[in-house]
């Protein structure tokens, strides 16, 4: 059987899930719940480094680079000059083209600013980048990423963090329709069943980080998830059946005493 | 003696007094990190780190060196 491989800018990735590396109570437990959910990207942010503790552990001992693609994202950015900034910056540490850009328009709700990354989308794949977008679930500005050069278009199932699970399945189907780009929900899956449905919304993927971090048993529910995932595209593949507003039997009348 | 001269740098935020004439690299090499995770950034443009050994500080540089740590 062909393997269902997750393809982003012709580079084959064996996992449909990808992990995010926050809020996780240490890089050990980071790395464990990167393992047990099957992770073949992980986001990664870009900050200063704490030059006065230098005994500090770094992410790169604990998660390697080399056996997982680290996807640099611009958390924390809020207009496109900081996230190209930071991008370039992401790109040097060691040749980084495949990115993650997310560029924030409100502080409380983390909703993106769509104007700044649409701009920013431009910019960063005439210099070269592979840009993953994360955007609101608005179809027309999905087109218009994908004809400034987006590699992966990645709305939103609910703000960042909500844990709300998806909100506008029409619009994610509208996407997907429209689209032969990777579909990536990302941000706002709250358990299992969200990153699931996603999938079988026809999602090629999912990127989950505070469902995975934030739950009481991290290393279960990145299990967990990483079943929803391939149970989620399994269904979506082998086509659903008919829906129905009445009942019909599963077991045949004939011979019914 | 001839007094060596001081030169005032900002790295990552902190004021840093230096001798005249120190290069980046000694900079970097002063911090125990390792090239392959960092990214330097000088007044605000990227250095290429294969050239920090060229690259000599003058009074009032600024310094960002950046790293990838846990993000979603």
């Amino acid at each position: 059987m062909k393997r269902d491989f997750l393809k982003i800018a012709s580079k084959n990735f064996n996992s449909r899930l990808i992990v995010g590396t926050g809020k996780y109570k240490s890089f050990l437990e980071c790395s464990k719940a990167i393992k047990a959910a099957g992770a073949k990207i992980v986001t990664v942010a870009v900050r200063r480094v704490n030059i006065s503790d230098k005994k500090k552990p770094v992410l790169m001992d604990y998660i390697d680079p080399k056996k997982i693609t680290y996807l640099p994202n611009t958390a924390g950015c809020f207009t496109s000059d900081e996230a190209l900034r930071t991008l370039r910056l992401a790109r040097e540490i060691g040749d980084w083209k495949l990115v993650k850009l997310e560029v924030l328009g409100d502080k409380k709700s983390l909703l993106p600013d769509m104007i700044e990354t649409l701009k920013s989308t431009e910019v960063l794949s005439k210099e070269g980048f592979k840009v993953m977008v994360y955007c609101n679930d608005d179809p027309l500005m999905a087109k218009r990423l994908e004809n400034v050069g987006a590699v992966a278009i990645m709305p939103l199932a609910a703000p960042i963090g909500s844990g709300l699970g998806i909100q506008n399945y029409i619009n994610i189907k509208i996407i997907r329709n429209q689209t032969k780009l990777p579909l990536i929900i990302d941000a706002g899956i709250g358990e299992a069943s969200d990153a699931a449905i996603a999938m079988e919304l026809g999602c090629d993927g999912v990127l989950i980080n505070t469902a995975i971090a934030q739950a009481k048993k991290p290393i279960e529910m990145a299990k967990a998830m990483k079943y929803a995932v391939l149970a989620g595209r399994k269904s979506y593949l082998s086509g659903r059946m008919k829906k129905s507003l009445m009942g019909f039997a599963s077991t045949t009348n004939k011979g019914i005493i | 003696m001839k007094k060596t001269k001081k030169i005032k740098i900002n790295l990552n935020g902190k004021t840093l007094f230096l001798a005249k004439g120190t290069s980046v690299y000694k900079v970097i090499k002063k911090t125990k990190l390792q090239p392959n995770k960092i990214a330097i950034e000088l007044n605000k443009k990227i250095i290429n780190k294969k050239n920090v050994n060229k690259i000599f500080l003058k009074n009032k540089d600024k310094i960002e060196i950046v790293h990838f740590i846990g993000g979603g």
